[in-house]
């Protein structure tokens, strides 16, 4: 009998998590257009300046630390980096705060069939999808906009694919830890207090091993979790460079997603039940 | 034994450590195809009750089942059999009026095909067709609560709660509220337990009412048992011409029952209805300017309970 009812039970929260990633899907349909200029818009404009602008008026960046490689080929891990990680974040740090604000549409979410865990994990799982579209979108412009060689060899699709859902969990769940413990009204604050330095922090725009030159910042950064996801994302794409090693790349995603993954459902559940 | 629709046992909430608790005891059973009100001042304990029941607030001690499923236990499946309208508007605003409707079926499991069917017979009845492309932003205050109606029994629910449902509401859309509730107890049987402090309307759709103050039921019962029990009980209203003739009446006149004091008003609960009259007229004196006898209502119940009006 409870085997019976545990297997009804499943049946029901996988529909009710499926219908919620369908409304999702439709409200992501409707806003599509804003959600290409939220992904495309910074990545644009910093391939532009930086890869395109810069070498026609004759100011290199980059070069020589980074083992021969063009600045434009060491952006473009960086910057998928980014556009995944802020996707990730923005997709669902966002929503919840109209969601948690005011008129708390979310309870609406939360008389769904389903454990309110699953709830928030929809969230996540969404956004991960968004990350994955966000890298998809951002790739082409990397490479066809700079002005200078750009030399991108996939050396290893699983651990492409691995890393880029890996990041989208981890920054989902941050976007969800963020969207629960701040204020709805502070939400914009935290981006510039949290997800900025995050981003131009996170070895986006130079190898980590260059930061041998300033030791301090080189053990720093390593609590950065977007470190690991643009190392990750350099050993994946563009091996030449040099990158941290998959395994403590890999371990290092594994964890702080889990710990995120832990954290952020917990704050969820405690925002949301009284 | 048929699980009954409702019943909560030596119910508890204490938010906060310290403060008094939000509700502090209550045990109610909602029977098959009951219209139940409660109802209660502001900070009662009424929504922190609906809340409960329909797990979005965990209680402190004691026991809520929903057709015979523990809401604390099993969550998920006591969800599948009831419906909410909330205090406040919690419609999904990122969405149309059709696709509130449409996605609220499909997260409870419905095929698209049957969630399209469903709202478009949800839009037919409660009289929104014609809005069903709008964004709910754009909906007044009347329609979107309708729309909360017609969500919360997308996925036919045996019960529904329904949270102060006609505040704010305008007179012609509580009509229409109503009457849309009415239709759906005839029609499917539905039991519908709802918070109200407007005592005239639970008056008149209630089958029964528990009055509720600072978390504990003070009564409950049909409203013309509450109106029997304490029927012989009227609330006189005496207005003054001046603080002085009120202050001195006010003593005079508290042989006749409880006073409550005003201003220049003086409201007496009086056991001996209208025929305390005269009476009241002599002890009032000659500062008198204006009196008042309210029938027994359930408005009168609760003044008679709690020595206090229920607007306050
Ligand atoms: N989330 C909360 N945290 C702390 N205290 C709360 C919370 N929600 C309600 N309370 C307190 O619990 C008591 C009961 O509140 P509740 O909202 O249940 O009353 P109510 O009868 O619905 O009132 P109203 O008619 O104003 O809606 C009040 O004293 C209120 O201040
Ligand atoms: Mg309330």
């Amino acid at each position: 009998m409870s085997a019976q009812a545990g297997a009804v039970a499943r049946v029901t929260y996988g529909r009710a998590f499926y219908g919620l990633m369908v409304r999702d899907a439709r409200v992501l349909r409707r806003e599509f257009v804003s959600f290409l200029l939220r992904t495309v818009m910074n990545p644009l404009l910093f391939v532009f300046v930086f890869t395109y602008v810069f070498p026609k008026i004759g100011r290199g960046l980059g070069g020589g630390a980074s083992g021969g490689a063009t600045f434009a080929t060491v952006l473009v891990p960086g910057l998928i980096a980014v556009a995944v990680f802020f996707q990730g974040i923005a997709a669902v740090a966002l929503p919840l705060a109209t969601e948690l604000g005011g008129t708390r549409e979310i309870e609406d979410r939360l008389m769904a069939p389903l454990p309110i865990a699953l709830v928030s994990f929809e969230k996540v799982v969404f956004s991960t999808f968004q990350s994955v579209l966000a890298a998809v979108v951002v790739f082409p412009l990397l490479y066809l906009i700079p002005a200078e060689p750009v030399s991108v060899h996939i050396s290893s699709w699983p651990l492409l694919i691995a890393v880029v859902i890996m990041a989208g969990l981890l920054a989902g769940f941050l976007g969800l830890l963020l969207g629960t413990v701040v204020q709805p009204r502070q939400i914009g604050l935290i981006f510039s207090l949290v997800v900025v330095p995050i981003t131009f922090l996170g070895c986006v725009y130079y190898p980590w091993q260059t930061l041998s030159a300033i030791p301090w910042l080189k053990v720093l950064t390593l609590a950065n979790p977007l470190v690991y996801v643009s190392e990750g994302l350099r050993a994946a794409m563009t091996p030449s460079i040099p990158h941290m090693p998959v395994p403590v790349v890999l371990a290092a995603l594994v964890a702080i997603t889990g710990g995120l993954g832990w954290l952020s459902t917990r704050s969820f559940i405690r925002r949301v039940t009284d | 034994m048929d699980p009954r629709p409702l019943e909560l046992r030596h119910l508890v909430k204490s938010y906060v450590r310290g403060a008094p608790n939000a509700v502090d005891g209550i045990d109610l059973t909602v029977e098959h195809g009951e219209l139940f009100g409660l109802l209660g001042p502001n900070g009662a304990g009424k929504t922190t009750t609906v809340g409960i029941a329909t797990t979005r607030v965990a209680p402190t001690s004691g026991s809520v089942r929903v057709n015979g499923i523990d809401v604390v236990a099993d969550p998920a499946r006591a969800k599948a059999s009831l419906g909410v309208v909330t205090q406040f508007n919690t419609l999904d605003r990122a969405c149309t009026v059709h696709e509130n409707l449409v996605f609220h079926c499909r997260f409870f499991g419905a095929s698209r095909r049957a969630a399209l069917d469903r709202a478009d017979e949800l839009l037919e009845r409660f009289r929104l067709t014609d809005r069903a492309g709008d964004m709910v932003f754009e909906l007044s205050g009347g329609l979107a609560q309708r729309l909360q109606v017609a969500r919360a029994i997308a996925h036919r629910p045996t019960i529904v709660f329904l949270d102060e449902p006609t505040a704010g509401l305008d007179p012609q859309s509580r009509i229409a509220l109503w009457d849309v509730l009415g239709e759906l107890r005839s029609d499917e049987g539905l039991t519908v337990v709802l918070t109200t402090h407007y005592m005239e309307e639970a008056e008149q759709f209630c089958d029964r009412v528990a009055i509720i103050d600072r978390g504990r039921i003070l009564v409950s019962g049909t409203p013309e048992a509450l109106k029997r029990q304490h029927g012989d009980l009227a609330i006189a209203t005496l207005g003054f011409s001046d603080e002085e003739s009120a202050r001195r009446a006010a003593a005079d006149l508290r042989g006749f029952g409880t006073v409550d004091e005003d201003g220049l008003t003086l409201r007496v609960a009086t056991a001996d209805g209208a025929g305390a009259v005269p009476g009241l007229v002599n002890a009032a004196g000659p500062g008198l300017r204006a009196l008042a006898l309210a029938e027994p209502s359930l408005e009168t119940v609760f003044i008679a309970l709690t020595g206090r009006e229920l607007r306050e």
